[in-house]
């Protein structure tokens, strides 16, 4: 039984010449570019634990998650205020861009969409979702998922989805790990979406098979995160915005320098374009185009994926 | 008022020579994504630049929201380079009490300090006095935050006892705790320590009600400059070793005059 493929509808949404034809293109393959900022080695051989980055510093594997709800149980109640601060407010352009040319909402003749949002803690996607596909296609019906691993800002999500009357038959809200999405079963996914999440998943392989595992074949995978700004007189300036002032206005805004610190260094370590793009490819997923499309300068990209058909 | 003008410039050292008016960097020029290892836990060296927006940035964000003690500390650190804490250390090094405190280097926290065995001293006393002005104003000894911005180690500490100090200043002055006194004892640091962040916080008058500005500008600013530039360096003071001591002497000994009314 083979539902339509929700990829051909979603992605010919998109004014991008990046369309995918229904049979899935094998993208050729790019030699990727050295990574400078590899993670350490995998094991440490002194203990048996691996060891993964946290920002710039190096931690156990099993520690990492730990120290990353503590980075968002911290930040959580002046997110919003730090992400209009930091990016002024050019984050909210880059989430209205990334739902619309996702173009979530029932097709003409189609069924509803059921989306998870992984890492959305706050509701900041899921509510454009939940309003676009309302504005645009007239569908109430579609739902959203919103996982995150830090239940604090699943609480301030679900503070503002009361606050802001939206229907909680469409909208729920549940702790889940990206890397396993235990509670979620196989192939019931329309849409998956990540924005700003998966630079802080410990195993980003483990969390792009586990959204391959969740979508539907036909499904799409979308992740909007910050990327590598590819001029260099233009990265100059960048990082030294980035690791001069974000850091204090961490402090000044939010009390946290440490917080914020540990942002623009996850920043700084996360893959390139191309090699993030090949991650999705070994997945299992099929890039769309060239698998990613840069905004501003390559500050942020947004990356797509499609589970190929059976 | 000859003699508060001669104690004035005595305090600042411009006749003996700035005692080492060292680049406010003891790094090489470096830039925030390559930062020089921390000198001590807790360290960021930052650049002139950065230190620049943090105390212009904390300067503004605690006027306007002076319950953010934590950005009171930044503007503290990042104003006191350079000259300002150096000469602070140069006093510590110049009195014998002042090097013991360097070497010893003692910390005020609720572990090093028993509010137990403060609550039980005989009133009047040091500790007595500072433990109760704790428990009125209901905080502990642990509420100052880490120096983080200062590069020298032992400068990073002269200013972490200063700040941890300064609970015992109240029992020393007797300021009553209304926030005009509280801006009062800040005109008695500034007058004593030279902190310049002590001196920008004077401007907080501006935020007082008329009542409350005429009292601190008549009643309390004039005893606390004039006590702040006539007694000896209170930052000398080893607190740990005065708890039993009697207030009133302290006082004496210091150079303090009676609190005001």
């Amino acid at each position: 039984m083979s539902a339509r493929p929700l990829s051909r509808g979603l992605l010919s949404a998109t004014p991008s010449k990046h369309l995918c034809s229904i049979a899935p293109r094998v993208a050729a393959l790019h030699s990727t570019p050295v990574n400078l900022n590899q993670p350490p080695l995998k094991n440490d051989q002194s203990s048996s634990e691996p060891v993964t980055h946290f920002g710039f510093q190096t931690v156990k594997e099993s520690l990492k998650a730990t120290r990353v709800a503590e980075v968002f149980s911290s930040v959580a109640s002046s997110y919003d205020t730090m992400n209009d601060v930091m990016s002024f407010g050019i984050h909210r352009l880059w989430k209205d861009h990334f739902v619309r040319s996702l173009n979530p909402g029932r097709r003409p003749g189609g069924r509803p969409m059921s989306i998870l949002d992984v890492a959305g803690g706050t509701g900041d996607i899921a509510f454009r979702m939940l309003d676009h596909s309302e504005k645009v296609s007239g569908d109430r019906e579609t739902t959203v998922l919103c996982a995150d691993i830090n239940a604090n800002m699943l609480r301030e999500g679900e503070k503002r989805a009361i606050q802001n009357g939206y229907d909680p038959n469409r909208i729920s809200f549940r702790v889940e790990n990206a890397e396993t999405l235990e509670s979620i079963p196989d192939s019931s996914i329309d849409l998956y979406t990540i924005s700003f999440g998966i630079r802080n998943v410990t195993r980003i392989p483990m969390a792009l098979k586990s959204a391959h595992r969740v979508l539907k074949p036909g499904g799409v995978f979308a992740c909007l995160e910050f990327s590598k700004v590819s001029s260099a007189p233009l990265d100059a300036i960048y990082q030294q915005y980035s690791f001069s002032v974000i850091p204090l206005m961490g402090q000044l805004v939010a009390g946290d320098r440490d917080s914020y610190q540990y942002l623009v260094e996850s920043i700084k370590r996360f893959p390139s374009q191309l090699e993030f793009a090949r991650m999705i490819r070994d997945a299992g997923l099929v890039n769309v185009g060239k698998g990613y499309e840069e905004l501003t300068f390559g500050v942020a990209s947004i990356w797509k994926g499609v589970k190929p058909l059976e | 008022m000859g003699s508060l003008v001669r104690s004035a410039i005595g305090r600042t050292g411009i006749l003996r020579g700035f005692p080492r008016i060292v680049s406010a960097s003891q790094f090489a020029p470096f830039t925030s994504p390559s930062r020089p290892p921390p000198n001590y836990e807790g360290h960021v060296p930052l650049t002139i630049p950065e230190r620049g927006l943090l105390a212009m940035g904390s300067a503004v964000m605690s006027l306007l929201n002076p319950r953010r003690g934590d950005l009171i500390a930044a503007l503290g650190e990042a104003t006191a380079t350079p000259y300002f804490i150096y000469r602070l250390r140069d006093v510590m090094l110049s009195s014998p009490t002042g090097r013991k405190i360097l070497k010893d280097r003692p910390r005020i926290n609720s572990a090093t300090m028993s509010m137990e065995r403060l609550r039980s001293l005989p009133d009047g006393t040091v500790g007595r006095e500072y433990a109760a002005w704790l428990d009125k104003e209901g905080v502990s000894p642990d509420t100052r935050s880490q120096v983080r911005y200062i590069d020298d180690p032992e400068c990073a500490y002269v200013m972490q006892r200063y700040r941890e100090c300064h609970d015992f200043y109240h029992a020393l002055t007797g300021l009553p705790i209304v926030v005009e006194g509280e801006i009062a004892l800040k005109a008695f640091e500034f007058a004593n320590t030279l902190i310049p962040m002590t001196g920008l916080s004077m401007f907080a008058v501006a935020r007082l009600k008329p009542e409350e500005r005429r009292r601190a500008l008549t009643t309390y600013f004039p005893w606390a400059i004039r006590n702040g530039l006539q007694a000896k360096e209170v930052i000398n003071i080893y607190w740990e070793e005065e708890l039993e001591t009697d207030v009133k002497e302290l006082r004496k000994r210091i150079g303090l005059e009676k609190p005001p009314e």
